[in-house]
């Protein structure tokens, strides 16, 4: 039992959320390969990764529905196994598929959890209609869930998550097969939640997602951490931002590939776009100056722009392999 | 779509709906845990709301009894007691048992629905007594229990059965089976935690259920059969219960029976209550 306490981390305080070296097995497959994380607290922490990389897997044991076959996890100072009653009443999980009764009404299925969590008849009342109309559901109210669209669903789900507001919430793959507008809404909801004091961990495979919302990312793949930081210092890490040149005149090529070769003293790629060329550089200014030299060789330039590269450039950058490569591996959904 | 206004409501409204939603976050209470009581009346609550959504599920409990009641008096009444009439004051409280052990395995298919669908994971993410959400369930059960009892009885008053021990008797059969039935059915919570499809659940079920039922002193006197299926019969939890309720329906009951009755309930819940609740908090 001594042996052991030396083996548990000291918990700190300001962190909602603290991992070392967690895994979890299925049967053969290492879903989870020693996994650390430290979420500060009232921050939106995003976990980022293709299908199949263990993401579910870590929110999952996180929100105490899972036990890890290794490692610890504490949440608010909790361990998640032998105090998961402790983590259980200040946590919420709003998973990839309806956590809510299909069959019930969406005023019926709030007024039954909030009565779960020991709120009382009238008081649940009164809260489920309060949600349901500050999340633009009071027209459904009295509709079964199973008749609701999919932002709606994932909106009465979210509602259902915060009827005793939690101080940590965890939110697997919110906006997974969203149209762009409910999208939009549930990010909005986020960002409330965050104003109002809630450390949220998403999980998403959207990496413009990761970039909006979450002030730390995760990129995981095959269950490991492969990079962890602000989306700025990701990008910051594949290496310096990038221009992009477009050419009036796609025959004008190759001499603009020497020229930016020249000038920039890095690699020029030659995008699909047979106008388009892209190069590495963060020095703002050698690009005017590679810029101007082009205009002066008599290059048509038709526009340039400076910028960092995207969260998919650096996935691939990270991975070796594009976000989307391996789709069909499913994710362990059950 | 039915969802544009709403969807409309929230996007234009961006700002007020922010602020209702700061407000509705504002509430920092935190309520006080529920007893394992509450929690259980509140999940038998969602029990009779599903009822009322889904009133076709009392299909099985209404229609299997009418059918299984009318076929077996009808079919074998004339060969095995002279007549219908006389048959059915024998087959009644056996059948009683049968429809309503046969109807316990819905118990098992709505915690494997549940399951499938991820309202068991939000029921497992709260912090309450986690036994509820089953016991709660049971709850709602009995009272399709009860109906069928009620069908079946009422159905064979129809078709003459006159019980020798009065209404008094028949409730206290009817409370016996109700108890068998509660027992029964954590077997099949199990058994909904076990199989990952609907399909093979039923499929387990009826092969269980099957020869739980008909083979036992329902329908027959055992003394014709072969003795290896006799000594089934005679251990089988079905045969003392149906002895047991025609006894306490015809005012002449084997108190050895009931107490036989009671054991297999304890036994019932003492494996399978604890092996539900274990593949419960293992479920991945």
């Amino acid at each position: 039992m001594l042996i052991e306490e030396d083996t548990v981390p000291e918990p700190n305080s300001d962190l909602a959320v603290e991992t070392s070296d967690l895994v979890k097995h299925f049967g053969d497959t290492r879903a989870v390969d020693g996994v650390d994380l430290k979420v500060p607290s009232g921050t939106v922490f995003g976990i980022l990764g293709p299908n199949g990389a263990g993401k579910t897997t870590v929110v999952r044991m996180l929100a105490t529905l899972l036990i890890p076959d290794a490692g610890h996890a504490r949440v608010l100072g909790h361990d998640v196994v032998r105090e998961a009653d402790a983590v259980r009443s200040r946590v919420s999980l709003t998973g990839q598929f309806a956590s809510v009764d299909e069959d019930l009404t969406g005023l019926e299925n709030l007024i039954l959890l909030a009565r779960l969590l020991g709120i009382s008849k009238t008081r649940s009342r009164e809260r489920a209609a309060e949600l349901l109309d500050a999340f633009g559901l009071e027209d459904a109210a009295d509709r079964q869930v199973k008749k609701y669209s999919g932002g709606m669903r994932r909106r009465i789900d979210i509602a259902a998550s915060i009827l005793a507001t939690p101080d940590v919430l965890f939110l697997d793959e919110p906006t997974t097969g969203l149209d762009p507008r409910s999208r939009n809404q549930v990010w909005d909801i986020v960002r409330v939640l965050v104003a109002g004091g809630t450390t949220v961990l998403l999980t998403t495979q959207y990496l413009d997602e990761a970039d909006q919302l979450a002030n730390r990312i995760a990129v995981v793949d095959h269950g490991k951490v492969i990079a962890e930081g602000t989306s700025g210092e990701l990008k910051a890490s594949v290496g310096s931002g990038a221009v992009h040149v477009r050419l009036r005149d796609a025959g004008q090529r190759p001499e603009a590939e020497r020229v930016l070769t020249e000038r920039l003293g890095t690699e020029v790629y030659l995008e699909h776009d047979p106008v388009a060329l892209t190069a590495r550089s963060a020095d703002a200014g050698r690009v005017s100056g590679a810029i101007s030299e082009l205009t002066a060789s008599g290059i048509a330039v038709a526009e340039f722009s400076l910028g960092q590269p995207s969260l998919d450039e650096v996935f691939l950058a990270l991975t070796g392999h594009p976000a989307e490569e391996n789709d069909e591996e499913t994710e362990e959904a059950a | 779509m039915s969802t544009h206004s709403a969807s409309t409501h929230v996007h234009n409204g961006t700002p007020a709906v922010d602020e209702k939603l700061l407000a509705a976050l504002s509430t920092r209470e935190r309520p006080t845990r529920p007893n394992p009581v509450q929690v259980s009346l509140t999940f038998g609550w969602r029990a009779l709301l599903k009822i009322k959504h889904v009133p076709e599920q009392l299909f099985d409990v209404t229609m299997f009894p009418i059918m299984f009641t009318l076929m077996f008096t009808y079919l074998f009444g004339g060969a095995l007691a002279g007549s219908p009439r006389e048959y059915i004051q024998d087959l009644l409280p056996g059948i009683l048992v049968l429809t309503v052990a046969m109807i316990t395995m819905y118990t098992g298919l709505g915690i494997n629905k549940d399951i499938n669908k991820g309202v068991f994971d939000r029921f497992r993410s709260l912090p309450i007594w986690r036994p509820a959400v089953l016991v709660g369930a049971l709850f709602g059960d009995v009272l399709r229990y009860t109906l069928a009892s009620i069908i079946v009885i009422g159905l064979g008053l129809l078709l003459g059965f006159r019980p020798d021990g009065g209404a008094l008797g028949v409730v206290a059969a009817v409370a016996l089976l109700l108890v068998f039935a509660f027992s029964l059915s954590w077997v099949w919570t199990a058994l909904g935690f076990l199989m990952r499809t609907e399909e093979s659940l039923m499929a387990v079920s009826m092969m269980i259920l099957f020869p739980l039922t008909f083979i036992s002193n329902v329908f027959v006197d055992p003394s014709t059969m072969p003795g290896w299926l006799q000594a089934f019969v005679d251990v089988n939890p079905i045969t003392h219960l149906s002895s047991a309720s025609r006894g306490l329906m015809h005012g002449d009951v084997d108190t050895s029976q009931i107490g036989w009755v009671l054991l297999a309930c304890v036994v019932f819940v003492a494996v399978f209550g604890p092996l539900t609740m274990r593949l419960f908090r293992k479920k991945e």
